[in-house]
């Protein structure tokens, strides 16, 4: 067995690109819960240490970064749903392409209100 | 029926041995974890959601998040429960990935040992910590709280 992969390089349609976009938004997901559960711990050191650092996250650089999570979380979520659809629905296989497109009207219809209201909280400061 | 490897996974055989085998000599630990990363998925795509509609959407967003928010938060048992069992889910499902994402991606035995040690001991680290937090937490801490308690 050849020690480096050989030939293995699968150039699949969009359920290879789904496939990809959710190992890349879960790792992405999985390190900012590490930095998060950290930031929240600080409540146990004072008010005024924890109040500090949450207020990095209301910067406009921070709050645009926040955009990005918030699109990826939405993402892996439906995607995920999806992923268990064509799993366990008898004819969720069948119906993938329609899956994929329904993962993308709920994101769309998610994310943009989520995006008009996040970015006046950031840039309007209300 | 000959065994054909799967891409990038040559070794992946190995890692299944251990306790509880079935008939094949393999655990079933490969299937319990993928049917946990699907019933936690659905969970947290609830928990995950609603945690970011009301810290993010609802009053004045990431603007009214401080210390009195989150007291104000977690007088509430929901939130402590819907928070310990968000952290808990979250690390599992997130260290789960993580996990599989080693297994596909480091080929030597040693790299996949120590890049497991560093993932399990960060997420053991992290669901202690928070689950201390979410139980230890003093409102009071504030000197100018409204919370009854403090008074």
């Amino acid at each position: 067995m050849p020690s480096k992969p050989v030939g293995t390089l699968y150039r699949g349609h969009e359920g290879m690109w789904s496939w990809v976009a959710h190992r890349i938004t879960g790792v992405g997901i999985f390190f900012f819960l590490l930095v998060h559960v950290l930031d929240t711990a600080l409540v146990r050191v004072s008010p005024e240490a924890y109040n500090e650092v949450i207020g990095t996250y209301k910067n406009p650089i921070v709050g645009l970064m926040e955009v990005g999570l918030v699109g990826a979380i939405l993402f892996h979520a439906f995607n995920g749903i999806r992923l268990i659809l064509v799993d366990f629905w008898a004819k969720g296989p069948r119906n993938q392409r329609k899956l994929m497109i329904g993962v993308g009207v709920v994101w769309i219809v998610l994310f943009v209100p989520f995006v008009i209201r996040h970015l006046m909280h950031v840039f309007g400061g209300e | 029926m000959s065994e054909i490897a799967a891409p990038r996974s040559s070794t992946r055989s190995r890692s299944l041995k251990g306790g509880g085998r079935n008939r094949s000599g393999q655990t079933n630990f490969e299937l319990y974890s993928w049917l946990f990363m699907r019933l936690s998925g659905l969970a947290l795509v609830v928990l995950v959601l609603g945690h970011l509609f009301v810290n993010l959407m609802l009053g004045g967003g990431i603007t009214a998040l401080d210390f009195a928010f989150v007291a104000g938060k977690w007088a509430n048992p929901l939130w402590q429960v819907w928070d310990l069992l968000m952290l808990w889910l979250a690390m599992l499902h997130g260290t789960n990935g993580m996990r599989t994402i080693i297994n596909d991606y480091a080929e030597k035995d040693q790299t996949r040992f120590w890049l497991k040690s560093l993932l399990i001991t960060a997420s053991i680290v992290i669901v202690v910590l928070g689950t201390l937090v979410i139980f230890t937490f003093d409102p009071c801490l504030d000197p100018s709280s409204t919370l009854s308690v403090c008074k």
